[in-house]
């Protein structure tokens, strides 16, 4: 695709949108040039902050005009270049527009700007004694990054994802046109679902301007189980026997001593347990500690006679967190090992997670590089981390680029899929069209064409 | 090492009426939980007890619903546990505690350490475990930030002064208060948990101390007197300006100057 290169009367005309919320060339800080993850780097020539949709309106109409590509961007926490603005131009920074604006407490929704954190959806909404249940580890994305990347997180075993909570979008085409698609209501059978095909389009089918999110009331006991076992073996195996058991946790976790371990030296404290090798960790929720209370104990006998070590209870708040605190660090200190990683975030069913854990084992072995993994055991969705370590560029490239296809192809096998939650940015980009259907990538590129024929938008995202 | 752990029940939330005329928080029907603190002064004497052997006593004060903190103890693998309660102990400020435990303690027979959490998040004090020392008449240490081995019957310990730290050692039997971040509590055992089912608490009465005068307990031998417990008013009204840095620079600055702050 050829793009124009920004003008000065394009910086122009930007400045008279933009004004001072304008950054160009090598003003603008090299953070901008990558995500959380950081392994895809391309710096865009122009910044800017937009504060309202009538700015993302005229910035589209113009660049769809003049062909130049518009990465939109949230808190730049993802996880596989998906803001990166791979051909340079506009990059559309969106989290100046955070304004929550109406809860509507008749229909258990709530209007909010695309940058919104996920951390202030959930405090305003639980101060008000109601639950938005998507919680991805980073609660500094903005909600906008959540939906473009139909984020998964650790509820998702009972409450399922993002796209299940959202009701309407306000999303704004590359031309520059204001859609609304879905709306304020429980059911909706008119037309094409685009509402979901707005859902993980990671930016590539149009800007998100508003969403109204779908609210439940708060559920007001909480209990996690941690279930240390002699090995992750065991553990995992435990996983598909919980799932028959009919119980509903809303969490199933599962993590190894070594990434523990890391999280211990990132935060400085020690985890709550060091008996074992292999922990799962289930949260259960309810209305009443009896409910909850009776919710686990079928799951907590489950596991011991599955051979689990002992099943530790963890009720109150300041429980929950020396257990949580170091789950929500397992990213960071695995980052921490390891000069440079990247990370494998299938998803497969349910009952072959003990398979596909097995199998990064194989791999490991195999390819002799190391791996680390955590994960979403309930819902199939694995975080599998390849460590750099000491390895030169090319060898790493090349031992990295092996071990992903042998993780791919399994889950393919398997039944899986290239991205549980993280999306495919263009990191898993090559991998998505390896392992997918050919009709379906082609059926993809035709909606992106129906969208965004001129491809301004986020282009080299999702497919080619 | 026989060690005896003073825990307390606190309601699970800061937010918690307060009875006007008598100053005593009101905590019928609120959800409790295991006071945070007290996590730290149970999993430091589960550590001694692992390293050195003994036994560990819970001990807690309160209604008999405060019976589920020392089934939360048993959880966590304390040997013994014990309910003061008595009508006679209600609405004891902290002097009034203290003596309660204190004269409890004395009926338990020899010890080598007691532990308490440095405060509890409702009465936030920081009195109690002192005064029970105090009524003991055994040393004490409060704020502890670690602990040395046990050595000829004295506890080396790293206490916070505030501004300072001291490295010093306490002849036991002593009582110390350890400050959160000591150590990570473990967590309450399932197993544990179905093995002390049903388990007897035994509840220690003013009949059963040898000091069985009730003027000295609860209300009556509190001599802290209440005159009124509020919430500080806050004030939240605040202004959130949005605009390019340099504007908002130039903004604050004649903001601060108009309020002749600059």
């Amino acid at each position: 695709m050829n793009y124009a290169v920004l003008s000065s009367a394009d910086v122009d005309f930007l400045k008279g949108v933009f004004g001072e919320r304008l950054i160009v060339g090598e003003d603008i800080v090299s953070d901008y040039g990558h995500d959380e993850m950081g392994s895809v780097v391309s710096m865009p020539e122009a910044l800017v902050h937009a504060v309202s949709r009538d700015e993302v309106v005229s910035l589209l109409r113009y660049a769809n005009e003049r062909r130049i590509p518009v990465t939109p961007r949230g808190q730049g926490t993802g996880l596989v270049g998906g803001c990166v603005p791979l051909y340079g131009g506009i990059l559309l920074d969106l989290s100046k527009m955070n304004h929550i604006h109406a809860l509507d407490d008749d229909n258990l929704s709530l209007v909010v700007e695309p940058g919104v954190l996920l951390m202030e959806v959930s405090q305003y909404v639980e101060e008000r004694g109601l639950f938005y249940p998507p919680d991805p580890g980073e609660k500094s994305a903005t909600i906008g990054g959540n939906i473009s990347t139909n984020a998964g997180g650790m509820r998702a075993v009972k409450y399922g994802v993002t796209r299940d909570y959202i009701r309407a979008l306000e999303v704004v085409l590359p031309g520059g046109e204001v859609i609304e698609v879905g709306g304020n209501v429980v059911k909706n059978s008119s037309g094409y679902a685009l509402k979901d095909l707005f859902v993980g389009s990671e930016g590539t089918l149009g800007v998100i301007t508003q969403a109204t999110l779908r609210l439940l009331p708060l559920p007001k006991e909480v209990v996690s189980l941690l279930i240390p076992f002699p090995t992750l073996e065991m553990a995992i195996d435990t996983v598909p026997e919980i799932i028959r058991s009919r119980s509903t946790p809303t969490a199933v976790e599962f993590m190894e001593r070594g990434v523990i371990s890391a999280a211990e030296r990132l935060l400085g404290r020690e985890f709550p347990d060091n008996s074992a090798d292999a922990y799962l960790l289930l949260s259960f929720d309810g209305n009443s500690s009896d409910e909850v209370e009776k919710a686990y104990e079928e799951v907590a006998q489950l596991c011991l006679s599955r051979g689990a070590i002992d099943v530790f209870i963890s009720a109150t708040a300041d429980r929950q967190e020396t257990i949580w605190s170091a789950r929500g660090a397992f990213l960071e200190a695995i980052k921490a090992e390891s000069p440079e990683l990247e990370e494998c975030d299938v998803v497969v069913p349910r009952a072959r997670v003990a398979d596909f854990i097995r199998f990064t084992r194989e791999v490991e072995q195999k390819v002799g590089l190391k791996i680390m993994s955590f994960g979403h055991a309930g819902d199939g969705n694995l975080h599998v981390y390849m460590l750099r370590g000491d390895q030169d560029d090319r060898l790493w490239q090349e031992l990295l680029h092996r071990s992903m296809v042998m993780l791919y192809d399994r889950a393919t096998e398997l039944g899986g899929k290239v991205s549980g939650e993280h999306g495919i940015g263009s990191s898993k980009l090559a991998y998505l069209a390896q392992e997918e259907n050919p009709a379906i990538i082609s059926l993809m590129r035709g909606i992106k064409q129906a969208f965004d024929p001129r491809g301004i938008l986020n282009p080299g995202k999702i497919v080619s | 090492m026989r060690i005896i752990v003073c825990i307390k029940q606190v309601p699970a939330t800061t937010d918690v009426a307060v009875d006007e005329t008598t100053g005593v928080l009101k905590r019928e029907g609120i959800k409790t939980r295991l006071n945070p603190y007290d996590l730290y002064a149970l999993e430091t004497a589960l550590r001694l007890r692992g390293a050195h052997g003994g036994e560990i006593t819970a001990l807690t004060m309160g209604p008999l619903q405060a019976r589920s903190v020392i089934a939360e103890s048993f959880m966590m693998g304390v040997d013994h546990g014990y309910l003061i309660s008595d009508r006679a102990f209600a609405g004891a400020d902290v002097w009034a505690t203290a003596r309660a435990i204190s004269e409890s303690i004395k009926l338990l027979g020899d010890y080598d350490l007691i532990i308490c959490g440095k405060q509890t998040t409702d009465g936030d004090t920081a009195q109690v475990g002192p005064e029970i020392a105090e009524l003991l008449g055994i040393p004490h240490l409060s704020n502890v930030l670690s602990l040395g081995v046990p050595d000829k019957g004295s506890l080396p310990a790293l206490t916070d002064m505030g501004d300072s730290r001291i490295e010093l050692s306490v002849r036991l039997p002593a009582l110390i208060t350890v400050e959160k971040g000591i150590n990570t509590p473990r967590l309450p055992s399932y197993r544990r948990k179905q093995a002390s089912a049903g388990r007897e608490i035994p509840v220690i009465a003013l009949s059963d101390l040898a000091e069985s005068r009730p003027e000295l307990y609860g209300l009556r031998g509190s001599p802290t007197q209440v005159e009124r417990v509020f919430v500080p008013e806050a004030d939240n009204t605040h202004e959130v300006w949005e605009d390019a840095p340099a504007f908002l620079a130039r903004r604050l600055v004649g903001e601060l100057r108009g309020r002749k702050l600059l």
